[in-house]
């Protein structure tokens, strides 16, 4: 059995635990009563009872059940993406609730078991996420606690709990097991919950959770358990899903953006068994009995789109249309000192610098795929987006049906880093679904999954420090001007989020949204700002601005932090020292040191001036915060400057998320995020022509290849069991960018202030 | 559509097929194996990678008729918890996967090297490997895995 439970494990489990007596097929929702509705022959108090309270964060039900036989079930309404999230949280619930770690299952991302916690969302799972989990169970353990006093005859604080027994502190032989206290039944208790949904839902209990000192679990090297399954083919994604009755569908997309249908002649796909049509203004899907039918339909399908004119620029004008493009929102971060403007006046000089960063793509691995069947008027979607509980709402706005009428359930999709593609398929799957009176599986094609995908946003970064006579820095300006983060939301919870919603004509909201460099470099004078401008195409785009893997934070910081690179070095200062006479914050001076020392840095300005020849290496330092974590990352690259190819050799990280829940899951999201961040930095770029985004496939829109796979990512933990964790599911991507830019600059002098550093783009700069 | 026999995992099947269809449809919807993937349709991933023969073969381009009486093996196939393959073992014991779609890709084409050559060189393991794409980023514990499991085999 493994530890992370979805809804294709759910029902085997739900067989397990009522003896067989329930026949259900892979796939089928089990209701939470089934599972957990059992020891009814216990009597009903205050704290306990058969029936279950609402589904509400103000509940402690909702969060933490003792089932017969004493394990613990948590209802986690977030979901992992691969980092071993629920590994952490199961951790955390094991710890407070004084359970061994192997007795807890986290239940993730199903609406019909859990609240909104907001789902996958920015590195939250464990600051916000995990928080609200620990104080769930530390308030379900003292109930526990009281209901053993009550039912032993001792008062609560003579008792202790070892592995789910509450026990007498000097006699073992006085004692009741969470199973005989309430195993079966709910937890009746109520929460100081915040009114809040999703990341900030806080719901505490009277309970105080532990002191860390006291940590047994939290802190352990523990793996996961849904490595084997996977390995094994034993475990289902959501492409996996099948349903009686379900018919497969495919979407059409038009070839120039922005076309719609005019004319669609079914008759066309006739020949295919069960191929139908469904069109609504310009969402157009066919579907049929069989997958590969359908495929065959959606190529044969003759369409005439309407004359859309081209919308977009080339991609090689894209930096100019950004420069060139009116502002639709500025905002400059309220920690803005001094008088920048005045400050830039009385310089000595003045260091200016532009970078530029592109569209990029989630291209996960698979393209995505939802199922949608509706029976009785009850919707239920397998999804494998990220924030389940938005899809929910978001198929009950675009069906017109109350939220309750859906029941969506998070599955493992093929690869989630954002707001990807997962949520719109399962917005096309409910209307297929409905159209055609049967469950729909849809899933995209590759061209549609990396050249229609949500898009990371394009920008460029304006920076510039003011300097004076004694060589000082006396201001900094740092400006991001760029296609918004929220051309569509977070999240698939409104129909003019999903490219279903924004085909069939709904009212566009789109938001504007940007960020700053997060940093604590002290100057006099200083204001950091951001820019939006509004989408090339306003509905139904392949380049809609979007949250991908630490959102519009790679391109910000690969700005920010080459920029003081550029500063150290027209100041003859070694990088690092020269960050540290800037950087305030205690524990990112930590980081940087603690790389530093890892990396054997030696000090020395940039670049180095001792190679010749066309293979030269160098290395670079880059550091940021992100939400309470902070990183910092020293690169060592080798260049071949005949070729312009770069080899990102070594890595050495530093990283400080505060309190370390499980250092074994924490470094391989770490790796995984510098990998990533070197395949984006290096390789990715969406191009587009003038009619639609030409990169659509993995030759056109390339990944790190495993032959430039670094030699080497050391990684350095700094634990704080004292200070609150924060995220690391994302903030160690964020200096790698300009980590390998600093490190090119070191070895060969030139700096390349545009990503990704193709071997063409860098071979070019080198001349 | 032609009546097509599909040795599949050390099982004779016969399905009803298009013979055009690619196998990956006939394993993953008419004999209801969850693996391989579908992840491009177009060769360049991976994820759908499944032996044929021993040799490691994209079943995404690979059409159902082509198949004839080779034997195919599915990652389902390839090994148990109880009887596993060195690569699967080691896979847990690195716990390589983050999202875990790509791993038919990885583990079939490692696997089918190792079956070839037990000890591979770093190089060697590199060029049977390029091409795969894992989007997680989990490139450093394929290798580390790939190396480990050619250790286990002595």
């Amino acid at each position: 059995m493994t530890r992370q439970e979805k809804a294709a494990q759910f029902s085997r489990r739900a067989m397990l635990k009522t003896g067989g007596a329930l026949v259900v097929s892979i796939g089928m929702p089990v209701a939470l009563d089934t599972v957990l509705g059992l020891g009814r022959a216990f009597a009903q108090d205050a704290t306990a009872v058969a029936t279950k309270p609402p589904l509400m964060p103000d509940q402690l039900s909702s969060f933490i059940a003792v089932n017969a036989d004493g394990t613990v079930s948590a209802f986690f309404g977030k979901m992992d993406m691969g980092h071993g999230l629920f590994v952490a949280i199961g951790q955390m619930v094991a710890e407070e609730l004084d359970v061994p770690f192997k007795a807890v299952t986290v239940f993730m991302g199903d609406t019909a078991t859990s609240v909104n916690q907001g789902g996958a969302s920015g590195s939250t799972g464990i600051q916000f996420g995990g928080k609200q989990m620990r104080m769930a169970a530390a308030e379900a353990r003292r109930v526990l606690v009281e209901m053993a006093a009550t039912k032993l005859g001792l008062p609560a604080d003579q008792l202790a709990v070892t592995d789910g027994v509450v026990h007498a502190k000097n006699d073992a032989s006085k004692k009741a097991s969470y199973g005989e206290l309430i195993g079966g039944r709910y937890f009746n208790v109520q929460l100081d919950w915040n009114k809040q949904w999703g990341n900030t839902l806080y719901a505490p209990g009277k309970a105080k959770p532990k002191d860390p000192k006291d940590y047994k679990i939290v802190g352990q090297p523990i793996h996961r358990e849904d490595v084997a399954p996977k390995v094994y083919a034993q475990e289902d994604f959501c492409t996996d899903i099948k349903v009686p009755g379900m018919v497969h569908g495919r979407m059409l997309r038009p070839a120039v953006a922005g076309a719609v249908p005019v004319k669609v002649d079914e008759s066309s796909i006739k020949n295919i068994p069960g191929a139908r049509v469904v069109l609504d203004k310009g969402f157009l899907g066919v579907v049929a009995d069989k997958e590969w039918d359908a495929i065959k339909a959606a190529q044969q399908l003759k369409v005439e789109w309407s004359d859309a004119k081209p919308p977009f620029p080339e991609s090689a004008a894209l930096y100019d249309h950004i420069r060139k493009a009116p502002v639709r929102k500025r905002e400059v971060d309220n920690k803005q000192t001094g008088n920048v403007d005045e400050a830039f006046k009385t310089a000595a000089r003045v260091i200016e610098a532009e970078y530029e960063w592109p569209f990029q793509s989630h291209a996960c691995m698979g393209p995505a795929c939802a199922v949608v069947e509706i029976k009785d008027g009850n919707v239920t979607c397998w999804t494998g987006s990220q924030k389940s509980h938005f899809v929910q709402e978001g198929i009950a706005l675009s069906l017109g049906i109350p939220k309750e009428k859906v029941h969506a359930i998070w599955v493992t999709g093929p690869g989630s880093y954002g707001r990807s593609d997962a949520d719109d398929a399962a917005a096309d799957a409910a209307i297929l679904a409905k159209a055609v009176g049967k469950p729909v599986r849809v899933q995209y094609t590759r061209d549609q999954a990396t050249g229609w995908d949500p898009k990371g946003p394009a920008s460029i970064h304006r920076a510039r420090a003011a300097i004076d006579a004694a060589g000082n820095v006396i201001a900094y300006e740092f400006t991001s001007k760029g296609f918004s983060r929220i051309d569509v939301n977070t999240n698939g919870g409104k129909p003019w989020d999903t490219l279903a919603g924004q085909f069939m004509g709904v009212e566009l909201k789109p938001g504007d949204g940007f960020g700053v460099p997060a940093e604590s470099y002290q100057f006099a004078n200083k204001r950091l700002a951001w820019e939006t401008i509004p989408p090339l195409l306003d509905r139904a785009s392949p380049l809609r601005g979007a949250h991908l893997r630490d959102p519009v934070g790679p391109q910000i910081h690969f700005a920010s932090e080459s920029f003081m690179d550029e500063v150290a070095a027209a100041l003859n200062l070694d990088p690092i020292e020269f960050r540290l006479r800037h950087v305030k914050d205690p524990r990112d001076i930590a980081v940087i040191k603690a790389a530093a020392e890892k990396a054997a840095w030696q000090s020395r300005p940039s670049p180095r001036k001792d190679q010749a020849g066309s293979k030269v290496s160098g290395r670079g330092i880059a550091y940021s915060q992100r939400n309470g974590t902070r990183v910092a990352i020293v690169a060592e690259v080798d260049i071949d400057r005949s070729s312009g190819k770069i080899f990102a050799r070594k890595f050495t990280v530093a990283h400080d998320c505060g309190q370390i829940i499980n250092p074994d899951g924490l470094k391989y999201a770490i790796e995984g995020n510098i990998v990533q961040g070197v395949s984006r930095t290096l390789w990715e770029e969406v191009k587009f022509d003038g009619k639609n985004v030409t990169t659509v496939d993995w030759m056109t829109y390339p990944i790190l290849d495993i032959t430039e796979t670094p030699e080497a990512i050391d990684v350095v933990l700094i634990d704080h069991p004292e200070i609150a964790p924060t995220g690391a599911g994302e903030p160690s991507i964020r200096p790698v960018a300009a980590a390998i830019a600093n490190a090119i600059f070191d070895a060969t002098g030139v700096r390349i202030r545009r990503v990704p550093f193709s071997p063409d783009r860098v071979k070019q700069a080198l001349s | 559509m032609a009546r097509i026999n599909l040795d599949v995992n050390g099982k004779v099947q016969t399905i009803d097929a298009d013979p055009d269809m690619p196998l990956l449809y006939a394993l993953r919807n008419d004999l209801g194996l969850n693996n391989p993937h579908f992840g491009c349709g177009l060769a360049q991933c991976g994820a759908c990678t499944v032996h044929v023969d021993g040799q490691a073969v994209r079943s995404c381009v690979t059409p159902v008729s082509a198949v004839g009486n080779s034997k195919v093996v599915t990652l389902a196939g390839l090994g148990t918890p109880e009887k596993p393959h060195p690569i699967q073992k080691a896979y847990v014991e690195e716990q390589v996967p983050q999202c875990g779609y790509c791993i038919n890709g990885w583990i079939m084409t490692a696997a089918s090297l190792l079956n070839q050559k037990k000890k591979p060189s770093d190089a060697e393991i590199k060029d049977a490997l390029t091409g795969l794409k894992c989007r997680c980023g989990t490139h450093m514990s394929i290798l580390r895995a790939v190396k480990r499991a050619s250790a286990m085999m002595g």
